[in-house]
């Protein structure tokens, strides 16, 4: 019930009343049924493709916004984990002993 | 409950499963797609009844002495339908399989003998085109077609053609790359993209166009062999080509045949973007989908880069990559590492991959 | 891949994952009820990853697996019909019915095709004037709209020799019940992202506020699924049990508006087995009667078709997720997904074959004790 995918509608025409797309799923076409999302779907437009029907358009600006605050989360955890290393770095760096790493 | 007394199991705590065992008296797709069918089958109907000390190691040809020298010899049978699909036709399959065969050996291929079975109604012109295709092929790999057969049966029972190639190849001294020769230790490496072949013919099936036209990678292997053979010798201690079953059955064969356990990386098995967006669309994973033009090696862990960098030299091995190491731990099973860090464990499939909707 | 790659950086699942195991306080159970986002999770080795924090048990969503045995029963017999060709999603053809499965039906001679969409096969319907042909209709309600579709679409072009064996079930009945059971355990649920896609997520807020449970609806990527446990943990830590959304790239309150209405239009709510589960009311969806042309039920008498459930069942206890995989005694040995006992090991969704194909390394390594 959830193998639905992303791809890029290259083309809108209509089959018998149908209307019908053609997407792109990196380098692969298929003729797509772009009926539920006709009113809202252009070429360009990226959808949810599941058993060949497009269920959803893609909110691009969404998927931007969240994956944005997941990677600032990421960049931020990056430089605590740095700091942390560098803190325990330098308290292991005693100014007494033999030097030198092991 | 009376339905389920004829065949329902009864577990240990005395619960019955919904769905009795079902026993199979028939042969099925499935027994033909490389998985766990196809083993069992040989395994309880054909090496009891053929079982020999040439045969049972059950590698991709088998060495037999002749007059003092080993040769090798092997069969392999093609049934692909449509007869002809992007990057090929069954005509270089029925090559490139035998010679690759042979070559993952370790044995140079010198002749083939081809056998035909023609489906009534068949056009000279796919016919033509198939067999200029064995030539073209053969001539390539300089091998000879020295013998051969033809048949001809009904309309409706040969899907146009099958073919049969067998080959005979001459073995190199000191170079007889097998599973038992594998070490804890050993690189895995993959000679290119997967997935190539059984998409490109999916995709004529399920009708789909391509952008980056999704093309089969059959291929003759047995350069690049031959090359691993000259710079590398006894370091390359495993070859096999990944065909039916995909890569994951290659490996889990070898990885059972000789008692490792293997340890690939995510991400770093090469998928073309075409190949990886039509599994995605069909819920299909390219680590099962059938290759005619990739092998696998397992080389002494000291020569890996070399290894790759010798495959990169050849157009159909330019993408080689390490993708793995054999190791000591769980013995016969093939473990991937997930980018989230976690494992998974890549096992064969009973049967053929199927399209799935979840 | 656009809008899918991008969710399986393996460095920001690491950072999820450290997000969630500094969030919670203690360890949480959740449950999935999507075979999808079983499939990530054992494939990833996620619940693997995050143990110490959560359990997650996974509940019955694979429509494959829950597919009552008549169904089976039904869909093999019209199979076995000369003048039948038979069309089916692909996970179907491995389901074990009472005597054999799909595949063995096509050895013995039945036309037995996989379609990848509905419309495929009224295609073939349309081509074929002179056989039947019978789409197996199976899905949740993300699947229905494409279903109701190929029903619509045969009766609009007058393709007379097309119908359907219609098995659908809907989710939220499905949680109810095991909200409703008294050993249930489950704290917070995943919302299955392609449903809620078409239905929206209206129908949860009840279950949210009557059962005091969070639910976030979760894509199926690898971040998607991290971020969706998040959330849920992030809710219980703080103690509130709201519906949330995380597949913000897909999913809108309302849901798809023409997609459910055209659903409405063409099915109505029934009473539906559950495979190993038992009959849950009201949790599937049936042909309305004006389509009855269209049903196979009806077009080629199958009431005489009958297949008992046993009472007590261990795929039953897996579905609900009452016991892991590896608990069942036959897990693994007599039932493999080479030799399946019961649905849960047949498609690569349900989760015995999931644990069976993917997770089945770690229990072993955990009882070699290295």
């Amino acid at each position: 019930m959830c193998l639905g995918i992303p791809g890029r509608i290259t083309e809108i025409r209509d089959d018998a009343g149908l209307p019908v797309g053609v997407v792109d799923f990196g380098g692969v076409r298929r003729e797509v049924c772009l009926a539920y999302v006709a009113d809202e779907i252009s070429v360009g437009d990226y959808a949810i493709v599941h058993v060949g029907f497009a269920l959803s358009r893609v909110d691009e600006a969404e998927a931007h916004r969240t994956y944005e605050i997941l990677r600032e989360m990421g960049e931020l955890e990056e430089l605590e984990f740095l700091k942390e290393a560098a803190d325990a770095a330098a308290s292991v760096e005693a100014p007494s002993g033999d030097g030198g790493p092991s | 409950m009376a339905a389920f007394t004829e065949g329902g199991r009864s577990l240990a705590s005395g619960a019955v499963c919904p769905a009795p065992r079902n026993d199979q008296e028939r042969v099925q797709l499935g027994h033909g797609s490389g998985g766990k069918m196809s083993a069992r089958l040989l395994e309880e109907r054909f090496l009891p009844r053929f079982g020999n000390r040439h045969l049972s190691p059950l590698g991709d040809g088998a060495v037999v002495p002749v007059s003092g020298e080993e040769i090798v010899i092997s069969t392999d049978s093609f049934v692909v339908s449509p007869l002809e699909f992007p990057g090929g036709n069954i005509g270089h399959l029925a090559v490139h399989g035998t010679v690759n065969d042979l070559a993952m050996m370790g044995a140079d291929p010198t002749y083939l003998s081809a056998g035909f079975i023609l489906e009534e109604g068949l056009s000279f012109e796919v016919l033509d085109r198939i067999l200029d295709a064995m030539t073209e092929a053969a001539d390539a790999a300089g091998v000879a077609v020295v013998t051969g057969d033809t048949k001809v049966v009904d309309r409706g029972k040969a899907d146009g053609m099958f073919i049969n190639t067998t080959g005979v190849g001459m073995l190199h001294a000191g170079f007889r790359p097998n599973p038992q020769g594998v070490c804890p230790g050993d690189a895995v490496v993959v000679s290119g993209p997967i997935g190539r072949h059984g998409m490109a013919i999916m995709a004529v099936r399920e009708g789909f166009a391509f952008d980056a036209e999704i093309r089969s990678d059959s291929a003759n292997l047995a350069p690049v062999v031959a090359a691993l053979r000259r710079d590398l010798g006894g370091a390359v201690h495993c070859l096999r080509d990944a065909t039916r079953g995909g890569l994951a059955s290659a490996l889990n064969e070898i990885a059972s045949a000789s008692g490792v356990g293997m340890e690939l990386e995510d991400g770093r098995v090469p998928v073309p973007e075409p190949v990886a967006g039509a599994c995605e669309m069909l819920g299909l994973d390219p680590l099962y989908v059938a290759n005619e033009g990739v092998l696998v090696a397992m080389v002494a862990a000291e020569v890996a880069q070399k290894a790759v960098d010798i495959l990169r030299n050849h157009p159909v091995a330019a993408e080689a990559a390490v993708i793995g190491t054999v190791v000591e731990s769980h013995p016969g099973m093939v473990v991937l590492l997930t980018g989230v860090g976690g494992t998974r464990v890549v096992d064969t499939l009973p049967g053929d991959q199927l399209p799935r909707i979840c | 891949m656009k809008y899918l790659t991008e969710y399986r950086d393996p460095k920001l699942a690491r950072t999820l994952v450290r997000r969630i195991q500094a969030v919670a306080t203690r360890r949480w159970t959740l449950m999935e009820v999507c075979g999808g986002q079983t499939h990530t999770i054992v494939r990833q080795g996620i619940n693997e990853v995050l143990s110490d924090v959560v359990e997650m048990i996974h509940g019955p969503g694979c429509p494959v697996c829950v597919t009552p045995l008549e169904q089976i029963d039904r869909a093999l017999h019209l199979a076995g019909r000369e003048d039948v060709i038979f069309t089916s999603f692909g996970d179907m053809l491995r389901v074990p019915g009472s005597e054999c499965d799909l595949f063995q039906v096509r050895a013995r001679g039945g036309d037995v095709r996989i379609v990848y969409s509905p419309l495929d096969a009224v295609e073939l319907a349309r081509r074929n004037p002179d056989r039947e042909v019978v789409f197996f209709a199976v899905g949740f309600e993300t699947t229905a709209p494409a279903n109701a579709m190929a029903v619509w679409r045969a009766r609009e072009l007058g393709v007379d020799n097309f119908s359907v064996l219609v098995s659908h079930v809907t989710v939220p009945p499905a949680m109810t019940a095991i909200l409703d059971a008294p050993d249930n355990r489950v704290q917070g649920f995943l919302a299955a992202g392609h449903v809620c896609t078409i239905m929206g997520w209206t129908e949860y807020e009840p279950l949210a506020s009557r059962y005091r449970v969070p639910i976030v609806v979760t894509g199926f990527e690898p971040l998607d699924i991290l971020e969706g446990i998040w959330m849920t943990v992030r809710q219980l830590e703080e103690g509130r049990h709201e519906v949330e959304n995380q597949y913000v790239r897909s999913v809108r309150r309302e849901g798809n508006t023409p997609a459910q209405e055209l659903v409405e239009g063409v099915f109505q709510v029934v009473d539906r087995g559950w495979r190993g589960i038992g009959v849950i009311p009201s949790s599937g969806l049936g042909l309305r009667p004006e389509f009855a042309a269209q049903d196979a039920e009806k077009k080629f008498a199958l009431d005489g078709i009958r297949a008992a459930e046993p009472a007590a069942c261990l795929a039953g206890d897996v579905l609900r997720g009452r016991i892991k995989p590896f608990e069942c005694p036959a897990f693994g040995r007599q039932c493999t997904p080479e030799r399946p006992l019961g649905a849960p090991m047949v498609s690569t969704e349900g989760a015995c074959a999931a644990y069976h194909n993917f997770g089945r390394f770690r229990q072993e390594a955990a009882a070699g004790g290295d």
